[in-house]
């Protein structure tokens, strides 16, 4: 379908071309440290909370990326340093080559009309004072790229390609339902037709059978315009279903990453066995037969991480070596090239984790 | 520990203000204007040449500014607030002179408001919605639209015209009574009532909502539930916690309270500090407005830090910042 | 059930139709309680009908046929030099001490008390507002220093800084407005302030800056029009303190100058009648508390209006009734839906009604 709005036909992508060697993204080392500061308006950083520390990845042009760990894991900052909503501590980041990090804001805006965001909550995400028209046709006005008529046609195009009624233009958010909230908040990010979208939990705030159509939605659209994904989740069924390639990270850290099949048939990383066992599964003899991995203890606080392993602590393989040596981020014996696990004592194909006993942190 | 820190930090902070009220005061009383005229200002309307040059070498108005700026940075730290060349009085007795009043004036009416305003409050929160409640909202509003001096004014002649027309001479404007005497509290019985009224309203208000709140918290619902009497609950729990924002607000008040005093001295001939302000002006006596100046930035000073400090003491969750 | 399961089941959904009403704007629901609200007409129309006095002084005079100005020893005086009372001699409300017509006196007060109170809330306003954003926003040392500035300025006693320049300078109708409107934009800008501070970290802000937003336009487009409610709200109960302000200047002989009559100066005047002239006393004081009631009134019916949940000073219409039962949780102003919840505790409650008849503090 045509773009009316640049006139290009983005989908003619044809539907086989290999594009896997087109890097979009490129985070190299990311750190983002949060000071604690003490007491009265010049006190001194007492210490930091490391939410990120050192996390490199690639997205590919087209494909997307998919993002999971626990709460507090850090994935939230790591995208939003990515999109340049927060500045960065150390590390790179790359956008078809050039470098994005910490750049003004100046600077930053020809790039802020390629990546786009959409958030968790539908109901936080839009301003309630706002009419949808106004919200959406919000990225033709800051980047004066359509005004007027031009720019309500544009609004009601997107509407309708993202499944609402454009005679709604002039209706607040109030009166959607969360499905549909979220829409609005697609068709928002979708406005400029950016290269990139990082999408922040889309789905967790929705009903599960409106997730399915949000993910419906996110799907086409990738297709008709040749999108890449940042696809952060907790729920790792949904990113099995949409990703082409997962990262695990765990507290700051990539615990495991690779192919989505690959991750999700042959873990290797103890954490991201654990996490793939307690997910549910469909059929009910499969979910019988598997073991479930049951890690004690809760995450610990970014701000004073374990050392060596940040996972030894919980982890039914841990031994000393994990308590003192940070592992690598690396290809495991048998695995594929993009298959990479920052792991001592990786899980073997065919291992079954024991039941994790509580340890002490060291 | 942390406590004497705290008030360590609040002294440095409060010096520091008073010292820019003080260098504001006299930029704005002694700089930028001629030599002349600022004597002039300072000896009052009526000066002769004399007096003038006595100004102008009591002051050296006729040295640079900053040898002037010291000279009146370093009279404050001592004490000396200067000379009415009006009265040919030392401003620090004039103070003294004029203290007895507004003290009298501020401590009665404060008495008075807190305790017309909490026990209202109190007695409507726990009575929401009831007869008296709705009176005590409405006495609420009207004292809250009525500005200090309508109501002084008012309560003179309805009362105090009333009273003298029928033969009872209880109350008395002005102040010449010595304190705790009978003349003295009728001298002063209107003055705290105009002083108080404006101010239970505001207090009223604020502790009946408060307490509401507090009532509706779950740890008052678990008090109950434990047996304790209503009255308990009320007066060992609820109130207690309820009272936090009276006393941020007694920190704010503090500011307006010297506003308040010097309307009600006016409308009561009551010749304290507020009623020598305001007579000080149309006479052109400019070191007692000064003086008193300075004097209520540092009463604004003290008294702010002694409300932070109760604050803190009242409500254990404040950690002393 | 799967993701992949759930997805055939979708195909088949519709997502909820939006509601069929046509969508009202917060401003027009908030009308619409507010026309059902008595108490709120009345004190509209007795606001409007002070207005009209006011503007209609000239012909007020022209009517009773006593220019503003004049003095009549003669008839408006009697034997002992005094005021003469009400309906005597054709002074429909008596005369001041110099046997001026006290009805026109008030009437021409009206307007400088009603002129001085609208325009200082104006000022005080638009430009409390935009520091208070700005403060707000920014934060850092932009913030650092102006909510120093606005603590001090609302801690200090003004009325101790009017009679300083009183004495300095002359008093006039310049200084009057210069220093109320100096001393209310402090106590709008902090709760502006506050408000701006919890509202940035709203997310449809942070996609506004995803989109490459600029400060300026998301501090007017997208905060703003979440705080005008609670602004509307503290404007018009600024009105009477600035009123009140104003009268108790005059009253002490630092406002307004003779001979221009204005409530506070004809009060201060007569003071020292009280004996022989009541009329001078209590038909100024009249004037005077019905206007400052009316814009309490009128300022506690726009609060409801906006949010029926909070408790009223006077609940008397129909449209409270029903509402009388909830109480918002402690203080906290939920500005998504412009609506201020809490009630005593929370400075929305507390500040300017506090100061209308607190004297000379906003």
């Amino acid at each position: 379908m045509t773009d009316s709005l640049t006139g290009t036909a983005r989908s003619d992508f044809p539907a086989d071309a290999d594009l896997s060697d087109d890097t979009l993204v490129r985070v190299d080392n990311l750190v983002k440290y949060f000071p604690v500061k003490g007491n009265g308006m010049l006190g001194r950083t007492v210490t930091n909370v490391q939410a990120v520390d050192g996390v490199s990845l690639t997205i590919k042009r087209g494909k997307t990326l998919g993002l999971v760990g626990e709460t507090g894991c850090g994935k939230s900052t790591l995208a939003r340093c990515i999109a340049g909503l927060i500045p960065a501590t150390s590390g790179k980041v790359y956008f078809e080559g050039k470098d994005i990090t910490n750049l003004s804001r100046g600077a930053m805006r020809p790039f802020r009309r390629d990546i786009q965001m959409i958030f968790q909550d539908p109901y936080g995400a839009l301003n309630p004072r706002r009419r949808v028209g106004s919200i959406i046709g919000e990225p033709f006005a800051i980047h004066n790229t359509a005004s007027g008529a031009d720019r309500k046609r544009a609004v009601q195009e997107l509407m309708e390609r993202v499944g609402l009624n454009p005679e709604h233009y002039n209706r607040f958010p109030a009166e959607f339902s969360g499905g549909q909230r979220q829409r609005i908040g697609v068709a928002r990010a979708l406005a400029l037709r950016p290269k990139l979208i990082i999408c922040d939990e889309p789905v967790s705030a929705l009903d599960v059978s409106i997730q399915a159509q949000v993910l419906n939605l996110l799907a086409d659209l990738q297709d008709d315009f040749g999108l890449s994904y940042l696809f952060i989740a907790h729920d790792l069924e949904v990113v099995r279903h949409v990703s082409d390639s997962v990262t695990v990270m765990y507290l700051g850290r990539i615990a495991e990453s690779g192919p989505g099949d690959q991750v999700y048939d042959h873990p290797r990383h103890p954490y991201s066995a654990a996490l793939l066992s307690a997910a549910p599964a469909a059929d009910p003899d499969s979910a019988a037969a598997r073991q479930r991995i049951i890690l004690t203890g809760d995450v610990p606080s970014p701000i004073n991480p374990p050392t060596g392993c940040r996972f030894h602590p919980r982890c039914p393989k841990a031994q000393d070596l994990c308590g003192t040596a940070e592992p690598a981020l690396e290809a495991k014996a048998g695995d594929p090239v993009s298959h990479l696990t920052a792991c001592h004592f990786p899980v073997e194909t065919g291992e079954i984790l024991a039941r994790a006993g509580r340890r002490e942190q060291r | 520990m942390n406590i004497l820190r705290f008030l360590v930090r609040r002294i440095i902070t409060g010096i520091i203000v008073l010292w820019l009220v003080a260098t504001g005061t006299f930029f704005l009383f002694f700089a930028a204007i001629p030599v002349e005229t600022v004597a002039r200002n300072l000896a009052g309307r009526s000066a002769s040449p004399q007096v003038l040059n006595q100004v102008i070498r009591y002051y050296g108005l006729d040295k640079p500014l900053i040898v002037q700026y010291g000279h009146f940075l370093g009279k404050l730290a001592t004490g000396n607030l200067g000379k009415s060349f009006y009265t040919q009085e030392a401003v620090t007795t004039i103070i003294k002179q004029d203290l007895p009043p507004t003290i009298s004036l501020v401590i009665g009416g404060m008495v008075l408001w807190l305790i017309a305003g909490l026990a209202v409050g109190i007695l409507s929160a726990t009575r929401a919605r009831s007869l008296f409640d709705r009176f005590a909202t409405v006495g609420v509003l009207a004292g809250l639209s009525a500005p200090t001096f309508v109501v002084g004014e008012l309560l003179i002649i309805f009362v105090f015209v009333q009273l003298n027309n029928h033969g009872v001479s209880f109350i008395q404007t002005g102040y010449s009574s010595s304190p705790l005497t009978v003349p003295w509290f009728g001298q002063m019985i209107l003055p705290w009532v105009t002083l108080a009224i404006v101010q239970a309203a505001v207090y009223t208000r604020l502790s009946r909502g408060s307490l509401l709140d507090t009532l509706g918290e779950d740890y008052i619902r678990t008090a109950r539930s434990k047996g304790l009497t209503e009255r308990r609950v009320l007066y060992r729990h609820a109130v207690r916690s309820a009272m936090t924002p009276v006393v941020s607000q007694l920190g704010i008040d503090v500011g307006t309270l010297l506003g308040g005093v010097i309307v009600t001295e006016q409308v009561f001939s009551l010749h304290g500090l507020g009623y020598q302000i305001v007579a000080a002006i149309p006479q052109g006596d400019q070191p007692v407005v000064i003086g008193l100046v300075l004097l209520a930035a540092a009463f604004v000073v003290v008294a702010n830090i002694v409300v932070d400090m109760s604050y803190s003491l009242l409500d254990p969750r404040v950690r002393i910042t | 059930m799967s993701v992949t399961e759930l997805q055939f089941q979708a195909a088949s959904v519709q997502d909820a139709p939006a509601v069929a009403i046509q969508g009202r704007s917060q401003w027009q629901l908030t009308w619409r309680r507010l026309r059902k609200d008595r108490v709120a007409i009345a004190s509209v129309v007795v606001i409007l009908l002070m207005i009209v006095f006011a503007l209609g002084a000239p012909v007020i005079a022209a009517i009773v046929g006593h220019p503003v100005d004049q003095a009549y020893p003669n008839i408006g005086q009697n034997s002992f030099g005094n005021p003469v009372g009400p309906g005597v001699h054709g002074f429909p409300l008596g005369t001041d001490e110099i046997g001026r017509d006290l009805l026109v006196r008030i009437a021409y007060g009206a307007r400088i008390s009603l002129f001085v109170g609208l325009l200082t809330t104006a000022i005080a306003t638009v430009l409390g507002v935009t520091l208070g954003l700005v403060a707000g926003y920014f934060g850092g040392v932009i913030d650092a220093i102006l909510a120093r500035f606005f603590d001090a300025a609302l801690a200090f006693p003004f009325i101790i800084l009017a009679l300083a320049l009183a004495s300095r300078f002359r008093p006039s109708l310049t200084i009057v407005i210069a220093v109320i409107s100096f001393f209310s934009w402090a106590g709008i800008s902090r709760i502006v302030r506050g408000q701006t501070l919890s509202l940035k970290e709203k997310e449809y802000v942070e996609a506004a800056r995803s989109l490459g937003a600029g400060p300026t336009r998301i501090m007017f487009l997208d905060i703003l029009p979440n705080l005008l409610g609670p602004v509307l709200v503290l404007a018009t109960l600024y009105i009477p303190t600035a009123v009140v302000f104003e009268a108790t200047l005059s009253f002490l002989g630092i406002g307004i100058p003779e001979p221009a009559p204005s409530w506070g100066n004809i009060l201060g005047e007569a003071q020292s009648f009280y004996q022989v002239a009541w009329w001078y006393i209590v038909f100024p004081s009249l004037f005077l508390l019905i206007t400052t009631l009316a814009f309490n009134l009128l300022g506690d019916g726009i609060r409801d209006a906006i949010d029926p949940r909070t408790e009223r000073i006077f609940a008397g219409s129909k449209a409270t009734r029903g509402n009388r039962g909830r109480r918002g949780k402690r203080g906290q102003l939920n500005l998504d839906q412009a609506i201020v919840v809490g009630q005593g505790g929370d400075q929305l409650a507390n500040l300017p009604v506090t100061n209308a008849g607190g004297d000379v503090t906003p």
